[in-house]
């Protein structure tokens, strides 16, 4: 199988976040990896595992997991993190022209890469922790006119088949659903435990091969991406004073009466 | 007149309580088109801001999720020649967005908590500590709206009717929902749309009553945390947070959870926070209106007998 996992580097969600004009204020904040694209990864070391005739990922397997990530030149701190976790390549895709760009922009240039790459498989995370939208996989499998199997708990992969199963839990209930090769998926934190690199995983990430490609590279023109041909386009935004912390009381057997009180004070009751 | 649509979300064969809100916004930017794939719901619509209702037929959305959903949106967009398309922010609604922008090569905005009568949108991000206004440029707008960001406004008459049988592809039924379990339906409000929750976290250590019987007195729906869906004291589709649902209540009431920062980032817009929790230093006090400091299994009845005692 070729899967890729589509990761973004995402500013530490501990940190403060801010807007600096009409962008996220990126330059003043640690990056890491996004939470949720750890997990895609480790999925897809697990299918690997799963498959391979050695039990392991990598060479000898018979199968490759490729990285794909948007994002500035700084993203390649976030791309070796999930190649130490074991995955074996990446492609990054990073150009001046594409920082503002909206989500039909980055969709449309992570479903080139995809395209003219060839996978049976693209897992995602359900959203990134910075802009939350989570639309870009079902944005890449309408591009790409592939199948969504999207929210997934839990993925069974039947590469004898070219079959993904998958169960996700909506609004309605529980879903199963099913999908022939190629697919995209996102997975939710549910599905697994992301591991920790090893020693000799950061090791060998050092020498896997990162592909830089830039938007002429992937023949899109710098016209069609970018803040310039963003379709949505940020006006202004205002720093929220930070919620003050309220009225704190110590329960001597009275905080319940207290609480009661104070929604009666507000009206909530 | 501007032509809007709005995709009527239902559970169980009722309309959803966001149908009254999408409506509601939706008038302000022009005549309102309400869209529903079950023909029983089209009944359902009387006394909102709706003109129009479309009735979509042929598309089985119990089997292929979501992707004929979108293209029938899509087409009618351009039948309509539509300025913009409202949908709930659920993940199914903002899936079905996404790819009804890629068709109809439309901007699209998420998680819009306004919008107003030029289409210029307000979201809350980064856990409600930033707010933006944007627009969009091309001509129809695709945004989805958060639950509980505005008071309905009731509309008058009966809305017209029509049906509408749109073209699915064959792409569109790649993915196969092959069996649904359905989610096990209390008697409570659904948790995105409810105007008050009240949240269990590991403090309940399992044991949800205390936090059950305060939303019944309050009409509340229930929430938790993760540390407790992953204990599997309650059903994942009521985690709040990151991964979990985005709220926004008038109230919500945090019990026996810490406040860590992938909880808040699904409750922080919520208008009044209330939290029960015996760690005095516990995070989520940071952003409480009102904190008790004190055992959850003392302090919830009490409030649950008040509660009554004030309502009777
Ligand atoms: C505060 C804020 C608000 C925004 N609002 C809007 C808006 O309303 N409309 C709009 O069109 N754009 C908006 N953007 C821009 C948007 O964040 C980017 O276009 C982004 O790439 C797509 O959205 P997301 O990160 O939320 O992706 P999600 O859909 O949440 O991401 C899901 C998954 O897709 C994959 N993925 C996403 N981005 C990348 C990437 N660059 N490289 C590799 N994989 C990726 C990852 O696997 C990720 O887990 C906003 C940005 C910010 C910071
Ligand atoms: C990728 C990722 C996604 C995540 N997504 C989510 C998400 O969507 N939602 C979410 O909630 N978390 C999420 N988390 C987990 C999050 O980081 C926390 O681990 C989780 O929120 C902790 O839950 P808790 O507050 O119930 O438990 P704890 O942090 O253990 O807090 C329990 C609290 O209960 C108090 N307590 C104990 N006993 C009592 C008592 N008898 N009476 C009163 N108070 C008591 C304690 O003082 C403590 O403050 C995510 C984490 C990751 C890495």
């Amino acid at each position: 199988m070729k899967i890729a996992v589509c990761v973004k580097q995402v500013p530490d969600s501990w940190a403060e976040k801010k807007m600096s004009g009409q962008v996220l204020d990126r330059a003043g904040v640690d990056a890491v990896l996004n939470d949720l694209d750890e997990y895609a990864v480790e999925e897809a070391l697990r299918i690997v595992e799963a498959h391979s005739p050695t039990k392991e990922a990598g060479e000898g397997s018979g199968h490759t997991i490729t990285l794909i990530s948007m994002g500035p030149e700084r993203a390649t701190e976030a791309i070796r993190k999930a190649l130490s976790m074991g995955a074996d390549n990446a492609i990054h895709i990073s150009d001046d022209a594409l920082a503002g760009s909206d989500a039909l922009a980055t969709s449309l240039v992570l479903a080139k890469v995809i395209s003219t790459e060839g996978f049976d498989l693209v897992i995602c995370g359900t959203e990134s922790t910075d802009a939350r939208m989570s639309v870009v996989p079902a944005m890449l499998a309408q591009r790409l006119g592939w199948a969504a199997l999207t929210f997934a708990g839990s993925v069974i992969v039947e590469p004898e088949n070219s079959k993904v199963l998958i169960a996700r839990s909506t609004e309605f209930g529980v879903e199963n659903m099913s999908a022939a090769f190629p697919v995209v998926v996102s997975v939710n934190e549910k599905i697994n435990e992301p591991r920790y690199p090893s020693f000799k995983g950061i090791m060998a990430a050092k020498k896997k091969t990162i592909t830089a490609k830039s938007l002429s590279d992937l023949g899109i023109a710098a016209s069609a991406v970018g803040a310039s041909a963003a379709w949505s386009s940020v006006k202004d935004s205002l720093l929220r004073p930070a919620r003050s912390s309220g009225i704190k009381v110590e329960d001597s057997g009275d905080g319940g009466n207290q609480l009661a009180a104070f929604l009666a004070e507000k009206r909530v009751i | 007149m501007s032509q809007v649509l709005i995709l009527v979300d239902s559970v169980g064969g009722q309309v959803s309580k966001s149908t009254g809100e999408l409506a509601t916004f939706g008038s302000r930017l022009g005549s309102v088109t309400a869209v529903v794939f079950e023909p029983a719901l089209a009944a359902q619509l009387n006394g909102f801001s709706i003109a129009n209702v479309v009735v979509v037929t042929g598309v089985d959305t119990s089997k292929y999720s979501p992707a004929p959903v979108a293209e029938a949106l899509a087409q009618l967009i351009t039948s309509k020649s539509a300025t913009a398309l409202l949908v709930t922010s659920s993940a199914r609604g903002k899936e079905i967005a996404g790819m009804v922008a890629v068709i109809s090569n439309s901007g699209l905005i998420t998680d819009a908590i306004d919008v107003d009568a030029d289409r210029i949108t307000t979201q809350s991000v980064f856990g409600g500590g930033t707010t933006v206004h944007s627009a969009v440029t091309t001509p129809t707008a695709v945004i989805t709206m958060r639950s509980n960001s505005i008071e309905v406004v009731a509309g008058s008459g009966t809305p017209t009717q029509e049906e509408f049988a749109p073209t699915i592809s064959e792409a569109a039924k790649l993915a196969v929902v092959n069996s649904t379990e359905p989610a096990v339906k209390g008697g409570r409000p659904e948790l995105t749309e409810a105007s008050i929750v009240v949240s269990g976290g590991r403090g309940t250590n399992g044991d949800f009553k205390p936090i059950e019987a305060l939303a019944d007195v309050l009409g509340a729906a229930v929430g938790a945390s993760r540390a407790a869906t992953d204990a599997g004291w309650y059903p994942h589709t009521h985690q709040v947070g990151q991964t979990g649902k985005t709220v926004s209540p008038q109230l919500y009431v945090a019990c026996g959870i810490s406040g860590a920062i992938q909880h808040r980032a699904g409750m922080q817009t919520s208008k009044l926070i209330v939290a029960v929790n015996k760690d005095p230093e516990a995070p989520i006090f940071e952003l409480s209106d009102f904190g008790v400091v004190g055992d959850l299994f003392n302090v919830l009845p009490v409030a649950t007998a008040a509660i009554t005692a004030k309502k009777a």
